[in-house]
């Protein structure tokens, strides 16, 4: 397996706070690798240092082959990056946008051609190719943004949170594109607080305060879980909720429609048991039974979050 | 020559931005345009039809042809007659009149004899412009041919270069330099720091686009339209106001040149300092304000405390402005003001190597 991006204790401190504080990372090629994680747990600050945006405090860091920050220059031809926020000219056309994009690169002319045609083609921007930037919908923007990215075929491209502006049909579009493109051998870093884009990463890293709480391919990860999920239905959840109350072992409660999620440590002998005994002591009939973990139950389990502070569930 | 056509290609993307903000174009050319005709028109250092009054206690036919005189003059507008010292006062006092002539009851035995003064004139000391308009007064013939002697040096100062003593003729070329400063400062230290506040620079630097092809891109639009209104002003002046250029063209130009490129770089400092437009915006006035005020476009560089004098000299205008004086009026050319032109060409190099260090690829 060969390896596009290597660190190892990456840190970075803006004034007392460490934003990330020291993580290791080896990112596979032509793979998806995911970084998801809640807001400020790190993702932006750690995807600025691999493409030389801002200067590590601590650590050190390979990508494709190259050392940065020091040979920062050269990656930049090989590397390509989608900043969260809509970063193309919001008063220069669609076309524009690229053919200037296509400049700085400094493609010549006949590759500018072919490459603005073949992007607009593929990332279904012919009917807006003469609107302004400014006007356009998320999901248009990103697909823009997306085609501007990858007009020098870079091998790396780096999206921080590409999606966070787009409806859920067009962030399934997109989604399809990043597969396209690892088709055709790049390797894509992306960040994202949406559990269903999180599950469509090769490989992932959960993010939390700045350190790496987990890391593998997600089914993994939910197979690997420390922790028990439990689900109580058929009930009154006000005494439910006050019983599990008195249960200290329990790490979370999320509740989900009809049903809630319960996690425990997986050190707990029979957490079934335990549940089924604390809700009779309240009389809260119900049923309890033992589930697979999710996604979202690791994220839950890993990073600090407790009680009912679940993180946003994309549809 | 891939950097060059890098730098081609934010240049030319800067201009299809520039020509899309429709009013920013229009302050390219409103920005002259409206100053010149403010300054040139309603800015008037010549005092003209002043209203004055006279106190006659002579009452001879001297007398009454100084008076006829003084009247056929554009200095004072129209002149009142006060039967009694007191209502001359009273006449200045309720602003009536702004000046006084006072002609003294002997005024025949006081030419004659030469030591006292035949005719005093009042002027109203608020208003600071008037003296000229007396000492204009002193100086007229009139006098000359009742037999005084008027003072000889103040005749002098009055035609030494502006014989005609129109503002315009001062004003034009001081201004060429205050638009510069306010639209070449403003222009690039807002246009830099917009991209960054709108995230563009983010995403320009994660490219191989360096910092001095991005810099140079984005002020080379400048250069050209800090050319268009340096011509604007001239023409207008030379139509409106008839201020002909006495020097070369070309010298005129270069000087514009090195001015200009000056300006730029001391927005392109302000653009690494700032984070929004708004904070750029506000550095760019306090740089802009002391330009104004203390470059000698306002008051004569002379009259400055020795202070002013030193942070003066720091300020491009100052050179820019004698440059310029220097080959619209005096006929001078650039090769004559090798001090001047020195002095810009530093500040321009300081201000370059200081941008350039602060300015990195990076965000932090």
């Amino acid at each position: 397996m060969s390896v596009a991006i290597t660190a190892r204790d990456l840190a970075r401190r803006f004034g007392a706070k460490w934003a990330v504080a020291g993580i290791d990372l080896d990112v596979p090629r032509a793979q998806i690798y995911g970084f998801l994680g809640p807001n400020g747990s790190g993702k932006s600050t750690t995807i600025r240092m691999l493409c030389g945006l801002l200067v590590p405090t601590r650590g050190t860091v390979t990508v494709l082959g190259h050392s940065v920050p020091r040979e920062s220059e050269v990656l930049r031809r090989k590397l390509g990056y989608m900043t969260q926020r809509f970063s193309l000219w919001d008063d220069l056309t669609v076309l524009e946008n690229l053919e200037f994009m296509c400049r700085v690169y400094g493609l010549d002319r006949t590759a500018r051609r072919e490459r603005i045609a073949d992007r607009v083609r593929r990332y279904d921007l012919e009917a807006i190719s003469k609107q302004r930037a400014g006007t356009l919908s998320g999901g248009q923007r990103q697909r823009l943004a997306l085609g501007a990215a990858t007009l020098h075929e870079p091998e790396l491209l780096l999206l921080d949170e590409p999606t966070s502006a787009v409806d859920p049909q067009s962030r399934r579009d997109f989604w399809e594109n990043l597969f396209a493109l690892v088709a055709r051998g790049t390797t894509i870093l992306v960040s994202t607080h949406y559990m269903d884009e999180a599950e469509r990463c090769h490989r992932l890293a959960i993010l939390d305060s700045g350190r790496v709480a987990a890391e593998g391919e997600p089914k993994q990860l939910a197979r690997d879980i420390d922790a028990a999920v439990i689900e109580i239905s058929d009930a009154d959840f006000e005494s439910v909720r006050r019983a599990l109350a008195r249960v200290p072992q329990v790490r979370s409660i999320a509740q989900l429609g009809n049903h809630l999620r319960v996690l425990l440590p997986r050190a707990v002998g029979d957490p079934v048991g335990l549940l089924r005994s604390a809700l009779a002591a309240e009389n809260a009939g119900a049923k309890v039974e033992r589930v697979g973990a999710s996604l979202e139950d690791v994220f839950v389990a890993m990073t600090r979050l407790r009680g009912e502070v679940a993180p946003e569930r994309a549809a | 020559m891939m950097w060059l056509d890098r730098l081609l290609a934010v240049a030319a993307k800067e201009v299809r931005q520039l020509s899309r903000d429709r009013i920013t174009m229009g302050l390219i050319v409103g920005i002259p345009t409206i100053q010149l005709l403010l300054f040139g028109y309603a800015i008037n250092f010549d005092v003209r039809g002043v209203s004055a009054a006279v106190l006659d206690q002579s009452q001879t036919s001297l007398s009454r042809r100084l008076v006829g005189d003084l009247g056929a003059t554009q200095l004072l507008g129209k002149i009142r007659q006060a039967r009694t010292d007191r209502e001359l006062r009273e006449l200045m006092q309720r602003g009536e009149a702004n000046i006084a002539i006072v002609i003294a009851p002997d005024l025949e035995r006081r030419i004659a004899d030469g030591n006292r003064a035949a005719l005093q004139i009042l002027v109203d000391g608020s208003q600071p412009a008037l003296e000229n308009v007396a000492a204009g007064l002193a100086a007229m013939p009139l006098l000359r041919r009742a037999g005084a002697q008027p003072s000889p040096r103040v005749v002098e100062i009055q035609v030494a270069y502006n014989p005609e003593k129109r503002t315009a003729v001062q004003i034009v070329p001081a201004l060429c330099g205050v638009i510069l400063t306010m639209t070449m400062v403003i222009f690039t230290a807002s246009a830099i720091v917009r991209e960054r506040e709108r995230g563009n620079l983010e995403l320009l630097i994660a490219t191989p686009v360096s910092s001095a092809e991005l810099m140079a891109g984005k002020l080379l639009p400048y250069v050209a339209i800090g050319l268009i209104q340096t011509t604007l002003i001239i023409t207008l002046g030379y139509f409106l106001f008839g201020v002909p250029v006495e020097g070369r063209l070309l010298d005129l130009y270069l000087g514009a040149l090195l001015f200009i490129a000056a300006s730029l770089s001391l927005g392109l400092l302000i653009s690494t300092i700032a984070k929004t437009q708004f904070q750029a915006m506000q550095m760019s006035i306090v740089t802009m304000l002391p330009s104004i005020l203390m470059s000698g476009f306002m008051f004569p560089f002379e009259g400055m405390p020795k202070a002013a004098q030193w942070i003066a000299q720091v300020l491009p205008l100052t050179h820019f402005n004698e440059i310029i004086r220097g080959i619209v009026l005096r006929g001078a050319a650039l090769s004559d003001m090798r001090p001047e032109v020195a002095k810009l060409g530093t500040f321009l190099a300081v201000m370059l190597v200081v941008s350039t260090l602060r300015f990195r690829k990076r965000l932090d």
